[in-house]
């Protein structure tokens, strides 16, 4: 049930929304469920979006400069993209949302809830970047090569050969640079933080799950205590002999810490 | 023909074994390579290879800019101008300031003005991106780097020419009061010359702009491509680009045989090549410092920097002239005839080159080789005139 291969085929979407083509995926029924990627786009329906899909309306969009969608003129920052977000969360007409965003997708998550909380129903950050904890560095991506940097996101070196035999084509490529581009876009100077986002975090007023694996190599985990320092209501779910993706290396712990979470706070 | 004497001043000390524990002369190589006092021996033989040059004839002497690594020691190039300024009497070119990285650019404006003044306004004025490495070594963002090029470009032209204070709007930039002191010597203002290793829209720009172009160490294939490229810019613009707007930087070295020259170069050349500019592709092309399309190009040819290359390798692509008098004047004058550039930029000490050879090579160079050029290429001029 882990790793990469795609189980289900959903239809994407496209949306036109601040003079910007995005691109989603959406699947499932029950309560929205929004899900914010990294530094990387979604490729497809991954086996833990499925089984989300089993309770949720699950909604995967490639970010603004990413993927499948179009890079807008106004792309300059994180904030740019959380705006678009209230937009786009306004234009769907989602309401008691579940918020998921891993990594840099977990960030933003964090810039959009300092926001606006009134379309969340719950919030979960997972390898969440962000913030700056003194003394704790997060690995540079930007200086890895994509195999150094592959290697670093998972514990398991097997999940890392499989995701580098996954064939490279024109496509892959293209979205890997469109990718790469708009991450350092938002994110390159200073680091993959916002200096003013911690200062702020103490308005997150929906329960909030931190879940990060034991072994986050880019973001360690004493970024996860941090967060639950600084966010009112938080749960913290770390687990053991997992990377810095837990949601493709450890889907059933991930599922079962989001679900249970969900079903006592979300619900 | 013009010719410049230019210097990267490297670390010439630098252990070359650092490669077994290290990718590279920049960025992150420990500052602890660096041994004070031997840096303090290096910046005065180099400034004196430099006031050299100016005695031995050549028309200008160049320096110019790079952050954090062991290939250049001149982070702060206007130093260097400045030591400079009062002993020789050519030209004297920074090349360039790095414009993106700094989050005022004013400050070039300014000390551009005050070397034009130190210098009665023989000063020649560079603006650069700057490279991919000192993107991460200074934590300016890539994907702004040709938007603050632009608008910083615009900020010091308007700094140097307009009557101040006036208020400059720009998106990256915004300054109440900008109102230069001193204002530079020349008028309207230096001028302005383009370093570029090629990318398209800096060849444009450049054309448009009428400002001189100069290839950076390139194969000698690229340069053609790229001032070929100036030229047909320049048409499109609406004018013919003169010999004067179009330069090339290349190392030379001159001996007294083809093979005593290859012989005295060769570890030098290939310490130069493959472990002072030794850089991973994360380093060299951090996102958006090109187009998504150049970047593409690059990735499909697989281009690679970590494969060595030998002297013979580096020399047969042109990038390198190396030779006897002779072979040195022919491909000079070859490719002068082939390309019609009218500044040829000389690196005459690189990499690990000692002072003995370097002085040797600026002596056969400034009486056997220029001398030979600057006629041969003048009366070709004035037969065509």
């Amino acid at each position: 049930m882990r790793g990469f291969g795609v189980v289900e085929t959903v239809e994407r979407k496209t949306l036109k929304l601040d003079g910007c083509t995005v691109s989603y995926l959406r699947g499932g029924s029950g309560t929205p469920l929004l899900f914010l990627h990294g530094a990387n786009n979604v490729p497809g329906w991954l086996p833990f979006l499925a089984r989300l899909a089993e309770r949720h309306d699950v909604i995967v969009p490639d970010h603004p400069g990413f993927g499948a969608s179009e890079i807008p003129s106004w792309l300059d920052n994180i904030h740019d993209l959380a705006y678009f977000y209230l937009d786009f969360i306004e234009e769907l007409g989602l309401k008691e949302i579940h918020l998921i965003g891993g990594s840099l997708g977990g960030w933003l998550a964090c810039e959009i809830a300092i926001r606006q909380t009134a379309p969340l129903r719950t919030l979960t950050l997972v390898g969440a970047a962000g913030i700056r904890l003194a003394g704790v560095r997060k690995r540079d991506i930007f200086l890895m090569s994509p195999e150094a940097l592959t290697r670093a996101l998972f514990f398991d070196q097997k999940l890392a050969d499989e995701m580098l035999a996954q064939p490279v084509t024109e496509a892959t490529t293209e979205a890997q640079l469109k990718n790469r581009y708009s991450v350092a876009r938002v994110a390159w100077q200073p680091r993959l933080f916002d200096p003013h986002l911690a200062k702020w975090l103490h308005r997150i007023d929906v329960p909030t799950l931190l879940v990060w694996g034991d072994s986050d190599r880019l973001v360690p985990p004493a970024y996860a205590a941090e967060f639950a320092r600084l966010i009112p209501d938080t749960r913290t779910a770390i687990i053991a002999q997992c990377g810095h993706l837990p949601q493709v290396e450890k889907p059933d712990e991930f599922l079962a810490a989001v679900t249970r979470f969900i079903e006592q706070k979300g619900a | 023909m013009k010719f410049m004497l230019f210097h990267l001043m490297p670390y010439a000390y630098l252990d070359l074994n650092y490669t077994d524990k290290y990718e590279s002369a920049w960025v992150t190589l420990p500052n602890t390579y660096f041994d004070p006092e031997k840096g303090h021996e290096l910046y005065e033989r180099y400034l004196g290879e430099l006031e050299l040059g100016d005695q031995m004839g050549f028309d200008a002497i160049g320096v110019n800019e790079h952050h954090q690594n062991a290939y250049g020691l001149m982070p702060i190039p206007s130093v260097i101008a400045g030591a400079l300024s009062r002993k020789i009497k050519g030209k004297l070119a920074v090349l360039g300031r790095a414009l993106p990285l700094l989050n005022n650019p004013l400050v070039v404006a300014e000390e551009f003005s005050m070397l034009d003044q130190l210098t009665g306004g023989r000063l020649i004025a560079g603006f650069v991106r700057g490279i991919g490495g000192e993107y991460h070594s200074w934590g300016a963002n890539p994907t702004e780097s040709h938007e603050r090029f632009l608008e910083a470009h615009d900020l010091i032209l308007r700094a140097w020419t307009e009557p101040g204070p006036f208020h400059f709007e720009g998106k990256h930039y915004d300054f109440e009061y900008v109102n230069l002191w001193p204002r530079p010597y020349q008028k309207p203002h230096p001028p302005v010359w383009i370093p570029s290793s090629g990318s398209i829209e800096t060849v444009m720009w450049a054309a448009q702009h009428k400002y001189t172009y100069l290839q950076t160490y390139s194969p000698v294939a690229a340069v053609k491509k790229n001032l070929e490229q100036y030229k047909i810019e320049a048409q499109k613009a609406g004018y013919t680009a003169t010999p004067e707007q179009m330069g090339w930087m290349a190392p030379i070295y001159v001996a007294e045989t083809d093979e005593r020259a290859l012989a005295e170069a060769k570890p030098h050349i290939e310490a130069f090549a493959n472990k002072f500019l030794k850089k991973p592709f994360e380093m060299r092309l951090p996102p958006g410092y090109v187009s998504m399309k150049s970047l593409k190009g690059v990735m499909q040819a697989k281009v690679s920097q970590t494969v060595d290359r030998t002297a013979e390798e580096i020399l047969a692509s042109g990038s390198f002239i190396c030779g006897s008098v002779e072979t040195v004047r022919n491909t000079l004058l070859e490719r002068q005839r082939d390309m019609g550039y009218g500044h040829q930029l000389c690196l005459m000490q690189f990499g690990t080159l000692p002072a003995d050879l370097t002085r040797k090579n600026m002596e056969l160079f400034t009486t056997r080789v220029m001398p030979f050029l600057r006629e041969r290429i003048g009366a070709e001029a004035a037969a065509i005139a």
